[in-house]
């Protein structure tokens, strides 16, 4: 019993004292200021530098919260509970938001530094005029391959390529329905956002042909596998695959002829803001050619800033790979939002293709 | 064996059965009744006996059972001899303490120790073989689930070994029994609760791993777990993903119902 | 206290390198000037000097320690007496609901968990955040404290109690110098093991958290897309090594306690 006793009452001690430290700790950190902002964004995918220049310049005191995918993030926001101030969501999970009233309206006079934006990025389907979000980041859907372990003959130009003989076992997909069917329709020449049963079948029963080379469905352990050279091929999206070039020069990345994703994460206000001032002050920060190129220069992904390019390194972005001319775009689609109904299918027909794996 | 008063401890998890147990069931058997356009269906019920999901509950039920058949075989005898070493309770605790280090990070660590040019197949090498694929295998599979749960079923053997009364071990064996016999019909029905309690923390939550079936399985491993969590976070059907939590918790019922205590009564 | 033999000694060195091993490979790399957790560069200790340049990171270190204490001690306190409770029960049958209710949150998926605690916190109206935490914490901690004292009350000698009983003690009496003492290994096990549920919990803590208060495996998590910084490693070396060092600590200060008592 005196064990016991004497247990509680340490951890008790412990307690306050954790809580103290966190109490004095958050007191240094929050400058006194009473304006908070509250920006919730995917992991290690800001400079944090920035995040302090920002608080400088404005005075406004950044809570910055994470998140790991779009459909937890919509969830959060949408039982509300907490205020989020800036988002930053995935194009398809914009349309749904603005469908589901979840947005603030951005005021365009509060956001000069938009006009530093490449107007291919501006008016797209998922979001007419800008009306709710800013461009943050975008990329494509493409094979990320190292060249000394596969065919020499494979450039993955096609998405063909994928099914050759050669690399049984060799490939990697990334964890997303609307990836890998897509890739299926797409290397069939129908559109990835295509809502029919006969060529959704058409598309499965052709990616169960590629179950033999096909070494894991993962998610975002693919970086570091590929960078160890794990595997020769994988499928997956633009920025990973930049990460993982960085990493390891042996690789390379192509994004398929037949066509392929484009992505964007855009920044949104969500209802849930009870700054909507000093969210617009730093999406109009972000926007800001400069701290653009900053940021992308930290991330890694590329960024959608035309000024910002500009300060970037030449090499970066003239890089077609990752910043791929007005030809290359031609070919690629932005994911629609297919409707639950649909995107149920969509996940219905990825879980049957994933259980023919084994 | 105890007596009415003993029951008033009981006001405060009632209130937690209530609200953190009986809410949330309530609110998944009712969204399990919704499909996509919240209208009242049954459809997800009956989508549950197709074919896919059918032979995803076998696969999870057979996956949960070699997990806890691996874990119990390494626990009880590591468990046995902890309580045999000279600072048992200090060991007990370098048990656990690996398991408050974040397990996504330990998971990327095994993603480096199993690749082909880790520590592993160096060894491997060593011996003269080629290098083996490791990950994404039936193995790589077992053997991290088996890792995140050791701990959990260690303790309760280790707690019901410990408290053993040597001097029944030492009689059978002054009876001429065998050091096996001694085991098998002294030790082991003694800690029978302990394996039990270890059994139940195992192959219940290894009915709806998930995190560890795309990491390490690269998804050749489909388990229910990791199709309720696709349906909430992916398919965005909470109808129904609800629904095969409805059916988890049917299962773990019927579990419970075989490994209750059944001496319980005679003992109380 | 017999000697294990070389097999025995073998054995248990062998399961304690394989449940050490990928904490070693972690804190490796942690030293590691390269940036990420694929090829050893050369020996760096920058990622050291990040952990403590990053208030925000610490921050949410120590609210996750505080967290998992607190919610271990109030989940280990709720759990005891419910297992007490239990099994004071006669009533076969309830008893056999009531163990499996307790078991519910065991069996439901992190993100079933999460998502309707969010539900349900946000139909009561409290505020994301600590509490809510805590609170959740608490929740799926709870059934685990009870599972790991169960079989120490079901061993417990019935005439222990009634003994006691005859021998004029009072109900008081009986639960402080009886049951909690001879289940006290039970109720160590226990929270432990929700200490561990809690530090290792990521979705439920993401579901219900909010207004900036974070815990490292969110953190961790929502890191994996663009991936996982190095000081995070640093950062768990330090806490592996931190926690050593204080169980280690305190084993031997409790025993020289215990000695000094007995030698008296």
């Amino acid at each position: 019993m005196k064990q016991l006793v004497q247990a509680t009452i340490a951890i008790m001690i412990a307690c306050f004292l954790l809580f103290f430290a966190v109490r004095s700790l958050e007191a240094v950190g929050s400058n006194g200021s009473s304006d908070t902002l509250t920006i919730y964004n995917w992991g290690e995918y800001i400079d944090p530098d920035l995040i302090a220049q920002f608080e400088e310049q404005t005075g406004i005191h950044v809570i910055y919260e994470t998140f790991d995918s779009n459909e937890a993030m919509y969830t959060k926001v949408q039982q509300g509970g907490s205020s989020y101030d800036i988002a930053v969501p995935s194009e398809y999970m914009i349309e749904t938001m603005i469908e589901d009233d979840m947005l603030v309206e951005l005021d365009h006079s509060l956001l000069p530094n938009a006009k530093n934006i490449d107007p291919y990025f501006l008016d797209l389907p998922f979001d007419p005029d800008n009306k709710f979000s800013m461009p943050y980041f975008w990329g494509t859907v493409g094979v990320v391959f190292n060249p000394t372990m596969v065919p020499e003959d494979l450039t993955f130009e096609s998405w063909e390529d994928l099914w050759d003989e050669r690399l049984k076992s060799k490939v990697f997909l990334v964890d997303g329905s609307r990836e890998v069917i897509g890739m299926g329709l797409n290397s069939l020449g129908y559109s990835l956002n295509l809502k029919d049963d006969e060529a959704l079948r058409e598309a499965t029963d052709k990616l169960k042909r590629l179950t033999p080379n096909v070494k894991a469905i993962i998610g975002d352990e693919i970086t570091p596998l590929m960078i160890n050279n794990e595997a020769a091929v994988a499928l997956t999206w633009s920025g990973q695959a930049a990460d993982m070039m960085w990493e390891n020069e042996d690789l390379d990345f192509a994004v398929p002829t037949e066509g392929s994703n484009l992505w964007f994460d855009n920044m949104v206000i969500p209802k849930t803001s009870d700054n909507i001032e000093g969210a617009h002050a730093f999406i109009n920060f972000m926007l800001d050619a400069e701290v653009a190129a900053a940021n992308a220069d930290y991330v890694g992904y590329s960024t959608p800033n035309a000024a910002a390019m500009e300060l970037l390194d030449e090499e970066v972005v003239t890089d077609e790979r990752f910043y791929p001319d007005e030809d290359l775009r031609e070919h690629l689609e932005v994911y629609e939002n297919l409707g639950l109904e649909w995107l149920g299918k969509y996940n219905e027909y990825f879980l049957e293709f994933k259980m023919s794996l084994n | 064996m105890f007596n009415k008063s003993t029951k008033g401890a009981l006001t405060p998890y009632f209130i937690f059965i209530a609200l953190f147990v009986i809410a949330p069931i309530a609110l998944i058997i009712y969204y399990s009744m919704l499909d996509l356009h919240g209208n009242f269906t049954l459809a997800n019920y009956k989508n549950f006996f197709t074919s896919t999901y059918l032979s995803m509950t076998l696969t999870s039920f057979w996956y949960a059972f070699l997990i806890t058949f691996f874990t119990l075989l390494i626990a009880y005898p590591t468990a046995y001899l902890l309580t045999k070493t000279k600072h048992k309770h200090l060991w007990l605790m370098l048990i656990i303490i690996p398991s408050w280090i974040n397990l996504l990070l330990k998971t990327y660590a095994f993603i480096g120790i199993f690749g082909l040019y880790g520590p592993l197949n160096a060894v491997i090498e060593v011996f003269g073989f080629d290098p083996q694929q490791i990950l994404f295998t039936d193995f790589s599979f077992i053997f991290v689930s088996v890792y995140i749960f050791i701990p959990f079923m260690i303790i309760p053997i280790f707690n019901s070994l410990d408290k053993l009364n040597p001097s029944f071990i030492y009689a059978a064996r002054d009876l001429g029994a065998s050091a096996w016999t001694t085991f098998r019909r002294v030790v082991f029905p003694l800690t029978i609760d302990g394996v039990k309690s270890g059994i139940q923390v195992t192959f219940i939550p290894a009915l709806s791993l998930f995190m560890i079936t795309r990491l390490i399985a690269g998804n050749q491993v489909i388990t229910l777990g990791t199709a309720i969590e696709q349906q909430f976070l992916v398919s965005q059907n909470w109808g129904m993903g609800s629904t095969i939590a409805v059916f988890l918790i049917l299962f773990m019922v019927v579990i419970m119902l075989f490994t209750g205590q059944k001496k319980k009564g005679g003992r109380a | 206290m017999n000697k294990l033999s070389a097999v025995s000694k073998a054995y248990l060195i062998l399961v304690f390198t394989v449940l050490y091993a990928p904490i070693f490979y972690l804190i490796f790399y942690s030293f590691n000037s390269g940036g990420s957790m694929n090829s050893f560069e050369s020996f760096t200790l920058e990622h050291y000097q990040a952990v403590f340049d990053d208030t925000r990171l610490i921050v949410i270190l120590l609210n996750t320690v505080l967290v998992a204490l607190l919610s271990g001690l109030i989940a280990t306190i709720i759990g005891t007496l419910g297992a007490i409770g239990i099994v004071s029960i006669k009533n076969k049958k309830m008893r056999s609901t009531l163990l499996s209710l307790n078991n519910v949150l065991i069996v439901s998926p992190d993100v079933v968990i999460g998502a309707s605690f969010l539900i349900l916190f946000t139909i009561i109206g409290i505020k994301l955040g600590f509490a809510s935490v805590l609170v959740s914490h608490v929740a799926f901690s709870v059934p685990i404290v009870v599972l790991m004292v169960l079989p120490k009350l079901l061993e417990m000698n019935a005439s222990l109690i009634d003994a006691a009983r005859d021998l004029g003690a009072t109900k008081r009496d009986v639960l402080t110098r009886v049951i909690l003492p001879y289940i006290a290994p039970g109720i160590f096990a226990g929270f432990f093991m929700a200490i561990t549920y809690s530090l290792d919990d990521f979705a439920v803590t993401f579901f219900v958290t909010g207004n900036g208060f974070s815990t490292l495996s969110v953190e961790i998590y929502s890191m994996a897309r663009a991936g996982i910084s190095l000081t995070i490693n640093a950062i768990s070396g330090l806490v592996f090594l931190v926690t050593v060092l204080i169980v280690i600590g305190y084993y031997f200060v409790v025993n020289r306690g215990k000695r000094t008592e007995a030698g008296r």
